[in-house]
């Protein structure tokens, strides 16, 4: 059976989007995209530190994969587009997460600013995938304006808290004729798993790697986790009773 | 004269090109991202855009993130 995501012309075999942040070290990347199976990974772009001069993490990140930058640290619309093209310049192809946030307690993505940002880089020929709260309005409106797919968060970045969304992404993935991406919260691969039932389309994730006591096993379970979750929604999950149903025939007893 | 980059006010003593100047900063070249007044400088060009004073370069490299 071929079941593939298709973004932007690309034929996906994993549905496991990954980052690249908080690892103890940037030489475990390797392992950790092999383990997980996963052919889609994040960076980010930032100034240099001349005071402290360290690698770059592209060295590290196996050749075939899709870059996926992000566009972290920017705060609006305007940052966003300027590091959208940035990233495009320094041969990363054409691929962006949007992501503009200027709340840092909760790390929440600003709408408005993304749906901007998205017309502006779709326009340009980017394949945008934006980072949203998993608002119905903005994912519509996100639609109209070119983007390849939405990556509505579970929970707040890095939080590990897992799907406390999970009412709104329903509707998103009902509603939305784009994959809809979960990305963000998610802890554990049960979580992942649970996001896959539902429908999403796939699931990215960081924290829940790199923070795990041995991120090369974590990231094989997340790739099982996904991979199950994907199969359990193309079966069709079982319908839920109130009240026992034996699964064994209740004719026939050795009793009277 | 002076040069802003990465926000830093820079001494530049002597003229030089942009291609000079990020080699005098003990840079890999091969991965990084030039930006020279908010316009972003390719590869090819680095060797002949000679830095003038005021000028605002912004290096930039990939960095891990999700």
């Amino acid at each position: 059976m071929t079941d593939q995501l298709v973004i932007g012309g690309r034929s996906l075999q994993s549905r496991l989007f990954i980052g690249t942040g908080k690892y103890s070290a940037d030489t475990l990347i390797p392992e950790i995209v092999k383990k997980s199976g996963s052919e889609v990974i994040t960076v980010a772009l930032r100034r240099i530190d001349f005071n402290s001069p360290t690698g770059n993490v592209m060295d590290h990140i196996p050749s075939g994969m899709q870059l996926l930058p992000n566009t972290s640290g920017a705060r609006n619309a305007q940052e966003a587009i300027r590091i959208a093209r940035l990233a495009k310049a320094a041969g990363c192809g054409n691929w962006i997460k949007i992501e503009v946030i200027s709340d840092n307690k909760y790390l929440l993505p600003d709408g408005y600013e993304t749906i901007r940002a998205t017309e502006v880089l779709a326009g340009e020929g980017f394949i945008v995938l934006p980072y949203i709260s998993p608002d119905l309005m903005v994912a519509k409106q996100l639609v109209e304006v070119g983007a390849a797919a939405v990556m509505p968060l579970g929970a707040p970045i890095g939080s590990n808290r897992g799907l406390k969304t999970k009412e709104l992404l329903k509707i998103l993935i009902e509603e939305i004729p784009l994959p809809v991406i979960v990305d963000a919260g998610i802890g554990k691969p049960s979580d992942a798993c649970e996001a896959m039932e539902m429908g999403a389309a796939a699931c990215l994730l960081n924290t829940a790697i790199a923070s795990a006591l041995q991120p090369e096993l974590m990231a094989e379970s997340f790739g099982m986790a996904v991979a199950a979750g994907r199969k359990a929604y193309l079966a069709g999950l079982g319908r839920t009773e109130k009240y026992a149903s034996s699964s064994s025939p209740l004719t026939g007893f050795l009793h009277n | 004269m002076e040069v802003v980059l990465n926000g830093v006010v820079t001494d530049v003593d002597q003229e030089m090109n942009l291609w000079e100047f990020l080699l005098s900063k003990e840079l890999n070249l091969e991965t990084i991202i030039v930006e020279h007044n908010e316009v972003i400088v390719k590869k090819q060009e680095w060797k002949t855009m000679i830095l003038q004073d005021k000028d605002r370069l912004e290096v930039l490299k990939f960095v891990g993130g999700g």
